[in-house]
């Protein structure tokens, strides 16, 4: 084990978030999502309880094919791991995708 | 060097650089590879996203200035996929741990991910699935050269390669570039067949495993004569072929100086040549070539490459055009004859388990009237222009055709209504091709002013068998004594009720059937518009007694074999150049 290693800061940050625009994360989410995550200096893993992805990864990202509705648990660990987790958390539940919410919810 | 043995079914001879077409249906052929390659097709398969990425990148920056935000986002979408290590690693690690070809990894990998998106049950993401098979499309064609969406706008001469080629793939060639083509699958009267034909290039099929072997831009030689590709010649084959090509070429010059003759045997029986025709363009070449009209307008091409069914003015536009051309020539319009394809499969839920036997041709027209009634509409809009004939296909049984032409009163009913002028005494017939029909022509006879037979369906449902599965399409033969009792029967029935009658089948195109065709008593011949002249070349030569000889001889024969090499032989002596 190398020097300094150990002491290195072990940041992480976890938030569940839940998939609330219309169409789920298709193609174009899950590419706002990529690149958001891709901005932060740490791993980015996105969980949908049965498969953990690369949140980095489009195909990744995008094979979850998480639905609306859908909950997803978001893990960072790094240097900025928690701002990555709450920028990413903002993105999918609170700008929504830039997307709109399914009809009746509007 | 390699040379592959298929089925000649165009003739003619072509040398040039190959293109290989893949169809969306179609998976790549797994190919091992040696361990010693693997660097080597691990580079292959890098270079081909990185080519990707580069060509890609291009193609969003010009969107950047035209079109708005949703392309350009599906090509950001698209250009991730291609820069993300995860989906590369992948690709590489297959050719690695399989051995496979980099165009076998980047096929197996992106179609497992594309079924992955197929499977979820959202419609919405479901259907993103599309968009990796486009990711696949682009990596296979910098690996294979081109594909299937470069087939209209090519820039140089190519030898087009295919496992199978689809009507909507053919309607999307740019015809001045393609030179021959070549397919893995088909037979005498497959698609890819008839389209080389009616251009006029040298086609061979039924090739089985020619995909495998060139690569794209690979040199190939097409010999549509005596059914032979020879993948990377070498200068001396090259040279035979040069010379071979320049000798064809010379019989087709000889064979123009016949086109203002008509078409009368050596003891004055006049025969009527009439032209095949899948596109309108090909009309002036029916005159071109000495033809006295069109016996088989195909109006399948209005539906190919569409998102939407035609309207009927375009249906109108299409038949005015080429009526226009024939004026006082009859022009003989085949009703929409879709089916057993793509178009009305990709409509259904479930695709039908035997589409041969089932949805298809004029039994899907009467099931969907709206489309049928405005084809009609046009038509019959295009009559007064010209001398136009109906033609409904795949009659199987009289309700069939009452129920067709009870359709056809009621579409000039409205136009009487609607005060729009058409031809009321146009000629309505069908095309004798399923073996039902044939054997109630004396019936079907009473309702139709004429009989045209499909040699192509007829003896496909007279053998039971399919004419585009290599596998079996040796047995197709319209030379069978049961097609060729059934079309005398025919024949005499259209004699006995004093209607009109000819051939339209793949079969009126080939020399070697001219004078048993004669022979049985068919007049009018409707053909591939390339083979008039050599069709006429035969008539010219031949006398109604040795047609009737032969014709004789033939009906006597018990097996096809017999007969195939009976007719090939006497069709020898007449126009040995052709053979």
């Amino acid at each position: 084990m190398q020097a300094g290693e150990e002491t290195l800061e072990k940041l992480v940050g976890e938030a569940t978030v839940e998939i609330k625009n219309a169409d789920g994360l298709h193609m174009r989410p899950a590419m706002q999502f990529v690149d958001l995550a891709s901005q932060f200096d740490c791993d980015v893993t996105v969980s949908n309880g049965e498969t953990d992805v690369d949140g980095k990864s489009i195909m990744q990202m995008s094979m979850l094919a998480a639905t609306c509705g859908t909950r997803l648990k978001v893990r960072a660990q790094g240097p900025e791991a928690e701002t990555a987790v709450e920028a990413l958390r903002e993105l999918v539940e609170v700008r929504m995708f830039d997307e709109p919410p399914p009809e009746g919810q509007r | 060097m390699e040379i592959k043995k298929g089925i000649a079914v165009s003739p003619g001879v072509s040398i040039g650089k190959c293109l290989i077409i893949d169809s969306e249906d179609y998976r790549i052929p797994r190919r091992q590879i040696e361990p010693s390659q693997r660097m080597a097709e691990v580079q292959r398969a890098r270079n081909a996203f990185r080519d990707a990425i580069q060509e890609l990148t291009e193609l969003e920056t010009a969107q950047e200035q035209t079109a708005g935000g949703r392309i350009k986002d599906i090509f950001a979408v698209h250009l991730r996929f291609l820069r993300d290590r995860s989906l590369r690693r992948k690709v590489t690690d297959a050719v690695h741990s399989d051995a496979i070809s980099a165009e076998y990894a980047v096929s197996t990998v992106l179609r497992e991910i594309a079924s992955h998106f197929t499977n979820v049950k959202d419609t919405y993401i479901s259907e993103r699935a599309a968009d990796i098979y486009d990711i696949e499309r682009r990596l296979l064609k910098q690996l294979l050269g081109h594909t299937r969406e470069d087939l209209d706008c090519l820039r140089e001469e190519v030898i087009v390669v295919a496992r199978e080629l689809s009507p909507t793939q053919t309607a999307g060639f740019n015809k001045a570039f393609v030179k021959g083509i070549a397919s893995d699958a088909g037979g005498r009267t497959s698609h890819a067949a008839i389209v080389a034909r009616s251009l006029g290039i040298p086609a061979v099929v039924a090739l089985e495993d020619l995909t495998e072997i060139v690569h794209g831009g690979d040199t190939v030689i097409i010999d549509g004569n005596r059914g032979l590709v020879i993948v990377n010649p070498d200068d001396d084959t090259i040279d035979q072929y040069e010379a071979y090509s320049a000798e064809f070429v010379a019989l087709g010059h000889k064979l123009d100086t016949i086109r203002e003759k008509s078409a009368v045997t050596r003891d004055g029986v006049k025969v009527m040549l009439l032209g095949n025709i899948e596109f309108p363009s090909e009309a002036a070449s029916v005159l071109d070539k000495g033809g006295d009209g069109i016996g088989l307008y195909r109006t399948e091409f209005l539906y190919l490459n569409r998102p939407t069914e035609p309207t009927e003015e375009e249906h109108y536009r299409a038949y005015a055009q080429t009526v226009g051309v024939f004026r006082e020539r009859p022009v003989v319009f085949r009703t929409v004859d879709l089916g057993a394809d793509k178009y009305t499969q990709s409509k259904r839920f479930a695709p039908e388990p035997n589409p041969f036997l089932g949805l298809r041709s004029i039994r899907f027209c009467l099931q969907n009237l709206g489309m049928f009634k405005t084809q009609l509409r046009a038509i019959l809009r295009a009559s007064v222009l010209g001398q136009v004939k109906i033609m409904f296909p795949l009659i199987s049984n009289i309700q069939e055709l009452m129920q067709a032409k009870m359709i056809l009163h009621d579409v000039m009913e409205d136009l009487d209504e609607e005060s729009i002028p058409y031809n009321r005494d146009l000629d309505v017939g069908i095309m004798v091709e399923t073996p039902s029909a044939a054997l109630t022509a004396s019936s079907l006879a009473r309702e139709a002013d004429f009989f045209s037979i499909g040699t192509n369906d007829l003896t496909q449902y007279t053998l039971a068998v399919d004419r585009g599965n290599e596998l079996v399409s040796t047995l197709y033969s319209p030379s069978d004594p049961a097609v060729l009792r059934l079309m005398r029967m025919v024949i005499q029935d259209a004699y006995k009720s004093q209607i009109d009658l000819s051939v339209c089948g793949e079969m009126a195109s080939e020399p070697e059937y001219v004078m048993i065709l004669l022979g049985l008593g068919v007049r009018t011949l409707s053909l591939s518009v390339p083979m008039i002249p050599e069709v006429k070349q035969v008539i010219l030569s031949v006398t109604m007694e040795d047609c009737n000889i032969l014709t004789r001889k033939v009906l006597g024969m018990n097996s096809e074999r017999q007969i195939s090499n009976y007719l090939r032989n006497a069709a020898r002596k007449i126009l040995p150049a052709a053979f």
